[in-house]
């Protein structure tokens, strides 16, 4: 029933104890991590509504699979076999590869290689910013994923996690304003950092100077400095290069090759891992 | 208070949260309504009792998760907003739907100049107008919502009061 008189705090004292209690809120955490819990528990409330937006697409892609014929089925698998053979051809040259490498760092007395290891998460189709660069996934906390672990697909870097909680997560891409990435020049080893503009497409190298070896075309791969990414993955290829004198920096645009877009899938890597190198057999 | 009321009220939000998270074609995007503000909008307007500021704060914190923005961005904003409905709720339950709805209007102009704010102190605020299209849409589309959820309530809840 409704109560006339007796209301408990009034409204006004609850909407100034709220407002400042969001800025709090906001300060909290903006400075430090303690509200990463609050943000998880939330997140997992949020996720049966996000896997149920989601499950009209998963089911449209699950009977897609379910009842396409068998002609293409076979046609299917004739071709990833065939690119199963090529990929361990290649693969037992990176093998012999691997092992020499190991074998002339430990004549070098270097700090051997790490490994890596990856598992596939699954994007679950939810828009959230329209104006942020962020996706999420359906691996968490429960799969080991933690805060700021790179993701890459098949073509190149995807990003890096920003908040785990148990059942999934979002990843923030390489092309948030907000990102920055240390990469390389694999044709020069020229280093520089690439910075997210907001836009799905390019990316913006900072601060090249006039006189630096770089192309349109090059390629972009993860220099490892930071430590947050493994080095060696391709990042992005550079589109647009404009020297305008009056300007102390060259300009310079380039076209992230992973699919940001389109994938369905992303893997996520972890690096600083002692090196097992799979056996091909299993 | 009572329970039912509260029930349906909770589902239109959880729904509301559904259609603000539902992936849409890339022209689409940005004008997107507002739908949870909306939904509880009109719950504030209806049953001010069992709805109001507190919820509107949980479900700011919701949002504010949902974006994976600052926690506390959307909560600030949805709080004041459901704070002015709570005042004058018994003058727009009389006003016609057009003046609701402009009303809607200049407060979700508030909420998103709010949550601008915050975002551009953060470093990544969006660089075109089309941001602040969502209060547009949302206050075209609000006399749809009004009908809607007044049939939903009334097909439910029968309340003499008011």
């Amino acid at each position: 029933m409704q109560t006339l008189f007796i209301q408990g705090p009034s409204v006004t004292l609850r909407t100034l104890i709220l407002v400042i209690a969001s800025i709090v809120l906001m300060t909290v955490d903006h400075r430090w991590s303690h509200m990463e819990g609050v943000r998880n528990a939330l997140a997992y409330v949020l996720y049966p509504l996000q896997y149920t937006i989601d499950l009209p697409i998963r089911l449209y892609h699950w009977s897609d699979e379910t009842l396409s014929t068998h002609q293409t089925l076979l046609d299917k698998n004739h071709q990833l076999e065939d690119l199963n053979l090529q990929n361990r051809v290649r693969l037992q040259k990176l093998d012999i590869l691997e092992k020499e490498n190991q074998r002339l760092r430990e004549l070098l007395r270097a700090t051997p290689k790490t490994g890596e290891q990856f598992l596939i998460a699954e994007i679950i189709n939810v828009d959230v910013d329209p104006y942020r660069q962020l996706i999420t996934i359906n691996k968490g906390s429960n799969d080991n994923v933690y805060s700021s672990q790179p993701a890459i697909d098949a073509q190149g870097v995807v990003g890096q996690t920003i908040h785990v909680s148990a059942m999934s997560s979002t990843i923030m891409l390489i092309t948030d304003a907000s990102h920055a990435l240390p990469v390389q020049i694999d044709r020069t080893g020229l280093r520089a950092v690439a910075f997210g503009t907001g836009k799905i497409d390019y990316l913006d190298l900072r601060h090249i100077p006039h006189s630096a070896d770089i192309r349109e075309g090059d390629t972009l791969i993860t220099s490892g400095l930071g430590g947050r990414f493994p080095a060696n993955y391709p990042v992005a290829v550079i589109t647009q290069i404009e020297r305008s004198p009056d300007e102390t920096f060259v300009t310079v645009r380039a076209e992230p090759l992973a699919q940001l877009d389109r994938s369905r899938e992303v893997l996520l890597v972890w690096h600083n891992q002692p090196l097992i190198i799979p056996n091909i057999d299993e | 208070m009572n329970n039912t009321n509260t029930r349906i009220g909770l589902f239109t939000i959880i729904v509301a949260f559904m259609l603000a998270m539902m992936p849409l074609p890339d022209w689409a995007i940005a004008f997107r309504p507002d739908w949870v503000t909306l939904v509880l909008i009109y719950w504030t307007m209806a049953l001010p009792a069992s709805i109001g500021v507190t919820i509107a704060w949980l479900a700011g914190l919701m949002l504010d998760v949902s974006h994976s923005a600052l926690l506390g961005q959307h909560a600030l904003g949805l709080v004041l907003v459901i704070y002015i409905i709570h005042t004058q709720h018994q003058r727009l339950r009389v006003a016609s739907l057009v003046q609701q709805a402009l009303v809607i209007f200049f407060l979700l102009l508030l909420k998103q100049a709010l949550v601008l704010w915050v975002s551009g102190i953060m470093g990544h605020a969006p660089d075109t107008w089309l941001y602040f299209m969502p209060s547009l849409t949302s206050a075209l589309i609000w006399p749809w919502v009004y009908i809607i959820l007044r049939d939903l309530r009334r097909k439910f809840v029968y309340q003499p009061h008011y």
